[in-house]
C-alpha cells in the first residue's frame, strides 16, 4: 500500500471522527443553553476550547453569543475545524484514496458530504439545529457502518480504525481537559444544580450519560464520571478503549508487516499506563497534569505512526 | 432538422423508416411509457453523483463537480460497421506506430518525400529526447481513442488520433453498467457486445510492455496529477478496475535507478507507468522544471530500460493537428494499403494557398489551433458572429501557422430523450485500442458524445456536451 493511501485512510477516518465530536459538543452546549441561558456563555467559550477553536472565533467575533459560535462550529470555511470543513477534508481524503475503498464506503462519505452540503449551505435556523446535528452524527455513522460491513480486514482497515481512536481519545481527553476543575474534590459540592449541569454536560459530550446512569445508577459523583471517560474499559469514547484499539489495530499491523516499529512501543506504554492506573491515584498525581500528558503521547503516537508507515516523503 | 443532408442514424434519410440496428430499441422504446423513462433518467443522475462520475472545470472553484449528462438512448452500431471501423481503426493505430518509430529513428518518410521536414523539425510536438530511443516491446501507443464522425451510411472520417493521453474511457465503462442496471430487458431483446473486459485487457497489455529490467511479475502504476485534475475520476476508477496503485509524482522518486512508489513498507519499484500526466510535465529535470506533477530523472531511467512510459513520451507529434492533413499519405507509407477511413479534407493554413482560401470562406469553415485540444479556441464558422469572425481572422492572419481548417461536416444525428420524446443530436465516437507487442485490441463501441442543443456540432464534456451508451450489436 502507498504511504500516502495509509495517511489517506488515517486522516479520512480522523475527519469523519471529528465531525461527529463537533457535533455532539454543539448539542451539549445547547442543551445548556436552553436551560441555564446564564451558564450559556460560559459553556459556549469552554467548548471552543474544547474544539480547539478559540482563538479563531475570537478573531471573528467580539462575544460567545450562540448562534455564532454554532455557525462557526458548523459552518464556517474559516475555521479548519468546522463540521463542513472536515467532512470536506475527509471526502478530499475519500477521493485519493478511492482505490482501497470499497464502493459503499466510498459512496456513504460522498452521500455524506452531499447532504451536509447542501444542510449547511446557510445559517442554520435555530429550530433546524437538532435535525442537522441528527444528521451530522448519522451520516458520520453510515460510513463507520459500510466500513465494518464491507472493507476486507486488512492494512486499509486498521489505518482507517487508527484514525478513528486516535481522534476520538484526543476529543475526549481535550473535553476532561477543558473541564477538568468541576471534577475535582475541591469543587465538590455534591447537590447543588450547577455542578449537576456541568456533570451532565461532560456525559452528554460523549453521548455517554446513558450507559453512566446505568452502570452507575444514581451515583453522580465527580470521580465516578473521571473513572467512566478515563479508565473504563466498557465505555468505546474513554482513553483506556480508544488506547487499547489503537494497540491492536497497531498490532494487526505488526502481525502483517512481520515488524514492530517504534510506534508499536509508545502505544505499548500508553496502554500499560492507563491499565496499572487507578483513578484515586490519577487524582492523587493531579487529574489536570494526567490528562495533558495523555493529550501529548496520543499526539506523539500519531506523529510517530506517520513517519514509520512513511504517510509523507 | 429538416435539413436532408443530415444522416440519422435511427432514422436513415428520415423517410419514416427505422435503420436495422435501431429496430428492436424502437419497438420496445414505443411501449415505454414516457413517465417511466423520465423517472429512470433521474435515477441515472443520482447514480452518476453519488458514485463521484464527475469531473472538474477548469478554471472554476475547486469544489465545481460537474456530471456528465447522460443520454438513457443507445447509440447503436451493426456487427458490419463496427467490422470497417475496427479494421480501419487498428489499420491507422499500427500506421501510427510505424510513423512513430521511424520519425525518432531514420526518418524514411521525410527521405521519401511524403512528408515536409519542417513538420517535423519545427514542430513543438517533436521531443528531441525521445531520437534513437526504442520503447519497451516497440509499442509507443499503448492507448489510443481515436476520433470519428460519421456523415452518411457508409461514410465516417477520422476526426483526430489522440494518441497522447486519451480519456473517456470509464464513462464508456460506467455509461454501460448504469445502462446494465436500469434497462436489464433491453440487454435480453438485444445482443450487445460486452465492454467490460477493457480494464483487463489494459492491464494485459501494459505488463506485455514491462521493461527490460523487469523480473517477475510487472508492477503497474497510473500517474495522476491530483484529484483537482478534470479526468481525476477516470485515473482513480482505472486504478480501482485494475487493481493497481494510483500515484501522484510526490509519492515516486529515483531509487537504484528504477523509479519507485513509496509505500508503507519503504520504496518499491514501478515497471510501467501509465501517466495521464502530460510529456511537458513528466520530468522537471529533462522538460519543464517547474513541474510539480513529475518525477526528477524518470526519461534518464526510461531511456535506460528501466521502466515503461504508457503512453511512450513524444507521441503527440502523431496526433498533431499539422501532421493530422498527412495521416491517408502516413498510412500508405507504413502499410501499403490505402487508409481504410477517410481524412476530413485539410487546409493547412501555414501554406499560402490555403491560407487566402480559407480568410475567404471562413464562414463555412471550423477552424482549430494545431496544438489546441478539448474544443478550446476553436473557431465554428457557421455558428460564429460577425464580431467573432473578424476576431479570429486577426489571429489566423498573425499567426497562420497555429491553424488548420476543415469544412463543417453535417455529422450523423442520434435522437436523445427529451421532454417531448425523441429527437435528433449530432453525435461523434471515440473507440479506444489497446497496442502491445503482438495485437491491437478495440473494444467493441466506445465513447459517443452528444451535443445536447439542437443543432450543435460542439460535443466537448467541457462544453456542454453528453454522452451515450454505445452498443455494437453480435453479428
Amino acid at each position: 500500500m502507498l504511504g500516502k493511501t495509509a495517511g489517506g485512510l488515517y486522516w479520512m477516518f480522523r475527519y469523519l471522527e471529528r465531525s461527529e465530536n463537533t457535533a455532539r459538543l454543539v448539542h451539549a452546549g445547547h442543551r445548556i443553553a436552553m436551560t441555564r441561558s446564564t451558564a450559556a456563555q460560559d459553556e459556549w467559550a469552554s467548548i471552543l476550547a474544547t474544539a480547539g477553536a478559540d482563538a479563531a472565533y475570537l478573531s471573528r467575533y467580539d462575544s460567545y453569543d450562540g448562534p455564532s459560535v454554532v455557525d462557526f462550529l458548523l459552518r464556517d470555511r474559516d475555521n479548519p475545524s468546522s463540521v463542513m470543513s472536515v467532512i470536506e477534508a475527509s471526502r478530499n481524503n475519500a477521493r485519493l484514496v478511492r482505490t482501497a475503498l470499497t464502493r459503499e464506503v466510498w459512496e456513504a462519505v460522498n452521500g455524506c458530504w452531499m447532504v451536509l452540503k447542501d444542510l449547511l449551505a446557510r445559517r442554520v435556523n435555530e429550530r433546524d439545529l437538532p435535525h442537522v446535528l441528527t444528521t451530522i452524527r448519522e451520516r458520520s455513522a453510515f460510513v463507520r457502518g459500510a466500513l465494518h460491513g464491507t472493507m476486507v480486514r486488512n492494512e486499509a482497515y486498521d489505518f482507517a480504525r487508527i484514525g478513528t481512536f486516535l481522534e476520538r481519545a484526543d476529543n475526549t481527553a481535550r473535553i476532561l481537559d477543558v473541564k477538568y476543575y468541576v471534577l475535582l474534590p475541591s469543587a465538590l459540592h455534591v447537590g447543588s444544580s450547577l455542578d449537576n449541569v456541568q456533570w451532565e454536560t461532560i456525559l452528554r459530550s460523549v453521548s455517554a450519560e446513558g450507559s453512566f446512569r446505568y452502570l452507575h445508577g444514581g451515583d453522580v459523583r465527580p470521580l465516578a464520571i473521571a473513572d467512566f471517560l478515563i479508565l473504563d474499559r466498557r465505555l468505546p469514547r474513554s482513553l483506556a478503549f480508544c488506547a487499547s484499539k489503537i494497540g491492536d489495530n497497531l498490532g494487526y499491523l505488526a502481525e502483517e508487516y512481520g515488524a514492530r516499529m517504534p510506534c508499536h512501543d509508545m502505544s505499548d506504554e500508553i496502554c500499560t499506563s492507563l491499565r496499572t492506573s487507578t483513578i484515586d491515584g490519577i487524582f492523587e498525581r493531579g487529574l489536570h497534569e494526567c490528562i495533558q500528558s495523555f493529550i501529548r503521547a496520543n499526539n506523539d503516537l500519531g506523529a510517530q505512526i506517520e513517519i514509520d508507515f512513511k504517510f509523507n516523503g | 432538422m429538416t435539413d436532408r443532408r443530415i444522416f440519422d442514424e435511427m432514422t436513415g434519410d428520415g423517410s419514416g423508416t427505422v435503420r436495422d440496428p435501431y429496430l428492436s430499441y424502437n419497438e420496445w422504446f414505443a411501449e415505454e411509457d414516457p413517465k417511466r423513462l423520465h423517472r429512470k433518467a433521474q435515477e441515472a443522475e443520482s447514480v452518476f453523483r453519488l458514485s463521484g462520475i464527475t469531473f472538474n472545470v477548469y478554471g472554476r472553484a475547486e469544489a465545481d463537480e460537474r456530471l456528465i449528462p447522460f443520454d438513457i438512448v443507445p447509440r447503436i452500431l451493426s456487427a458490419r460497421e463496427w467490422t470497417r471501423l475496427s479494421r480501419g481503426i487498428e489499420q491507422r493505430v499500427r500506421a501510427v506506430n510505424a510513423f512513430l518509430h521511424d520519425i525518432y529513428h531514420r526518418q524514411e518518410i521525410i527521405k521519401a518525400g511524403r512528408l515536409p521536414a519542417a513538420m517535423i523539425a519545427q514542430n513543438e510536438a517533436f521531443l528531441p529526447q525521445m531520437i534513437g530511443v526504442t520503447p519497451p516491446g516497440g509499442v509507443y501507443t499503448h492507448i489510443v481513442g481515436t476520433d470519428l464522425v460519421r456523415t452518411g451510411e457508409d461514410e465516417f472520417y477520422v476526426l483526430e488520433d489522440n494518441a497522447r493521453t486519451p480519456s473517456g474511457v470509464s464513462y464508456m465503462l460506467e455509461n454501460r453498467e448504469t445502462m446494465l442496471q436500469m434497462f436489464p430487458e433491453l440487454f435480453i431483446r438485444n445482443r450487445v457486445q460486452p465492454v467490460s473486459n477493457y480494464p483487463r485487457l489494459l492491464r494485459r497489455s501494459l505488463s506485455e510492455c514491462a521493461p527490460q529490467r523487469c523480473t517477475g511479475a510487472p508492477t503497474v502504476a497510473i500517474l495522476t496529477p491530483g484529484i483537482h485534475n478534470s479526468a481525476y475520476f477516470e485515473h482513480s476508477f482505472l486504478a480501482d478496475q485494475m487493481s493497481v496503485e494510483l500515484v501522484e509524482g510526490h509519492d515516486l522518486k529515483l531509487v537504484d535507478g528504477r523509479i519507485a512508489m513509496r509505500t508503507t513498507r519503504g520504496y518499491q519499484p514501478i515497471d510501467v507507468l501509465y501517466r495521464r500526466v502530460d510529456d511537458d510535465f513528466l520530468d522537471p529535470l529533462n522538460f519543464r522544471p517547474d513541474s510539480m506533477l513529475g518525477i526528477p530523472g524518470i526519461m534518464d531511467v526510461y531511456r535506460s530500460g528501466g521502466i515503461t512510459i504508457a503512453n511512450a513520451p513524444g507521441t503527440g507529434i502523431a496526433d498533431d493537428k499539422a501532421i493530422y492533413s498527412y495521416m491517408p499519405d502516413i498510412v500508405e507509407f507504413y502499410t501499403g494499403e490505402k487508409a481504410i477511413l477517410s481524412n476530413v479534407p485539410t487546409w493547412r493554413c501555414n501554406e499560402p494557398d490555403s491560407l487566402a482560401y480559407v480568410l475567404e470562406h471562413l464562414s463555412e469553415l471550423v477552424v482549430k489551433e494545431v496544438h489546441g485540444s478539448g474544443g478550446y479556441g476553436m473557431l465554428v464558422g457557421p455558428a460564429a458572429s460577425k464580431k467573432e469572425l473578424a476576431a479570429f481572422r486577426d489571429k489566423l492572419t498573425a499567426k497562420p501557422g497555429n491553424y488548420i481548417a476543415q469544412p463543417t461536416l453535417s455529422l450523423s444525428t442520434v435522437p436523445i430523450f427529451t421532454k417531448s420524446g425523441l429527437a435528433p443530436r449530432h453525435v461523434d465516437l471515440r473507440p479506444f485500442a489497446l497496442v502491445s507487442p503482438n495485437r491491437v485490441d478495440i473494444t467493441p463501441g466506445g465513447l459517443t458524445r452528444v451535443a445536447l442543443k439542437q443543432g450543435s456540432l460542439v460535443v466537448n464534456s467541457s462544453q456542454g456536451g453528453g454522452t451515450k451508451d454505445t452498443w455494437v450489436l453480435e453479428e
